[in-house]
């Protein structure tokens, strides 16, 4: 069977990576490219569009602020929900790679059971904590504290909620496993050299734990920002975000020029973003917190 | 500064640590319990406050037509695509990490692509490929996009593996005359198992869970089971919802625990029995 070829013939290699290769040029790369092309197609009527090329679809996108709005909304959310994913997952992500709990791995597999737990039945199941017949409502009207139930539902706070649930725990894994390739000897070393915990933590541990920091900023903010289901579900008709809109385009308004458009710029902007990212932090990192 | 109160310091900042965590953990599944807990509520409303005990919404959706097709259908789609994907990772996983070709650094890049991309533009992206050469959205077109998306995690864990595992067992079968797919079959394939297995229930959970994709990719008139959801709960979050919902936890965390358990006392049971068979 192996006549004629080498023990690790490369011509093997390109037929055991040829049907993935296949795969993803047939459904990604070529799709993309298709996608560019249709950007500068004329939409005539909806669902049909004619291979006549124009530049109205960019025109109207860079001069209508009505796109610049939804743009400006969802790179805010996208940032905001980094920002505070990156806050809150830094504590319990520390917490469980300091801890002397035998049972470290069940904090680490909670973490975990979440990814299996369908995302439309987590987001949903906000519904039930912030609506009017949700758990907080419910309280504290029992309680007296309030007379009428308070609006939190299908508001941009619920959206920010829903995502912060959804992306935490990409967030504490990332840190968790850049804080677990430390070198637990150099903080042993700071402190034998007179440094405090705090300073141990800041001059050593916070300094290293960066990268795997990066790497979550970098997956919620990109997450966040192409995410639909969750503002359509939680949010009100004003907190609809740039998903929504290419939703919306594709499947309502059957614009599909327009909505080629809008989906080219999401593509590079959040590409834009993960280059920079790769550029000063090296892919690794996001491969890394990925596969742990 | 003394070295009692830095010591006092210090032990109040690890137990701010530890009562932040406790609350994310608590803000983690507090939201999926309510919905567990409600699913048994006897209420008609899908909220609080709980009014008794019942069953009722689970016997409903037994009888609902709907749900019942479009759980058909999400199983389908996550079996097959289990077992395609895996098997194209584990070949590709197999040529990056034992090959040296040329593009090899490219095409691992490429590989893991698709996890990166935004789901709304994969989703985008498919439909207008196929909207240009004017083919209707079919089930075979689900399943290939629910492939491409679950294509990467599938490498990756193979790789990691893969990587794990010298060489040198395949290099001793070959050269005592095993050809190339029996080396494979009866050393690297045994080697690989766990890698294989989690691969299977991974991307099982990723396509039989996946919805922003699938919204663009369903045919017409179908339904998978998260579409099917948010169908249902664009008319109200009824205590169905909830009974789905819990069915579909049940599902999406069972398999896996059970698949773990499973693969820890099979590997328990292969020691023992090495054991008993060096003792012998």
């Amino acid at each position: 069977m192996t006549k004629g070829w080498t023990l690790y013939d490369p011509r093997l290699a390109w037929v055991l990576v040829a049907p993935a290769l296949f795969l993803i040029l047939l459904l990604l790369i070529l799709p993309i490219l298709m996608m560019m092309a249709y950007t500068f197609f004329t939409f005539v009527t909806a669902g049909v569009e004619s291979a006549v090329l124009t530049l109205d679809n960019w025109k109207e996108f860079l001069f209508d602020t009505y796109y610049h709005g939804f743009l400006w909304k969802t790179m805010r959310v996208g940032a905001m929900t980094a920002a505070i994913c990156a806050i809150v997952g830094y504590f319990p992500a520390y917490f469980i790679w300091a801890t002397k709990f035998r049972h470290k791995w069940l904090l680490l597999l909670l973490l975990i059971v979440p990814f299996w737990i369908s995302f439309t039945i987590r987001t949903f199941s906000w519904i039930h904590i912030l609506g009017e017949q949700g758990l907080i409502n419910v309280v504290l009207l029992k309680f007296g504290v309030i007379s009428e139930p308070l609006p939190m539902l299908y508001t941009e706070g619920a959206v920010i909620m829903g995502l912060l649930h959804f992306l935490l725990p990409y967030m504490i894994l990332n840190v968790y496993v850049s804080l677990e390739s430390i070198d637990r000897t150099l903080i042993s070393a700071a402190r034998s050299m007179g440094c405090t915990n705090a300073q141990a933590f800041r001059e050593v541990t916070l300094p290293l734990s960066l990268p795997g920091l990066g790497a979550g900023l970098l997956l919620c903010f990109v997450l966040a920002a192409g995410s639909y289901v969750t503002p359509q579900l939680l949010g009100g008709s004003r907190d609809a975000l740039f998903g929504n809109l290419i939703y919306d385009t594709i499947m309502g308004q059957l614009n599909w020029p327009m909505g080629a458009t809008l989906s080219i710029v999401l593509f590079v902007i959040l590409g834009c973003f993960a280059a920079a990212y790769s550029r000063y932090m090296g892919m690794s990192q996001i491969m890394k917190g990925m596969g742990g | 500064m003394s070295a009692k109160r830095r010591d006092r310091e210090s032990r109040w900042a690890w137990w701010l640590t530890g009562a932040i965590t406790l609350c994310v953990y608590i803000f983690m599944f507090a939201p999926i319990i309510a919905t567990i807990v409600l699913s048994f509520n006897a209420s008609m409303f899908g909220g609080f406050p709980l009014t008794g005990f019942s069953l009722h919404w689970y016997a409903k959706l037994a009888t609902n037509v709907q749900v019942l097709d479009a759980f058909r259908t999400s199983m389908w789609i996550a079996l097959a695509t289990a077992a395609i994907t895996t098997t194209l990772g584990v070949m590709t996983a197999y040529a990056l990490v034992r090959f040296h070709f040329r593009f090899k650094q490219a095409i691992n890049t490429l590989v893991i692509l698709p996890a990166l991309v935004p789901e709304t533009i994969l989703g985008v992206g498919l439909l207008v490929m196929i909207k240009a050469i004017s083919q209707p959205r079919s089930l075979m077109l689900l399943l290939l996009g629910h492939i491409l998306l679950t294509l990467p995690y599938v490498v990756l864990i193979v790789q990691a593996r893969m990587v794990g595992i010298s060489r040198t067992y395949e290099e001793a079968a070959l050269s005592l005359g095993a050809s190339r797919l029996s080396s494979f079959r009866e050393i690297t394939l045994p080697l690989l198992i766990p890698a294989v297995l989690a691969s299977l229930m991974l991307a099982f959970t990723i396509s039989f869970d996946n919805t922003s994709a699938s919204l663009f990719w369903r045919p017409a008139g179908v339904e998978t089971m998260p579409t099917q959801i948010l169908a249902m709960l664009k008319i109200s979050v009824s205590p169905e919802v909830n009974a789905l919902g819990t069915v579909m936890i049940l599902v999406t965390v069972g398999i896996p625990l059970l698949g773990g358990l499973l693969l820890q006392s099979f590997t328990r049971l292969k020691k023992k029995t090495e054991k008993k068979g060096a003792t012998l």
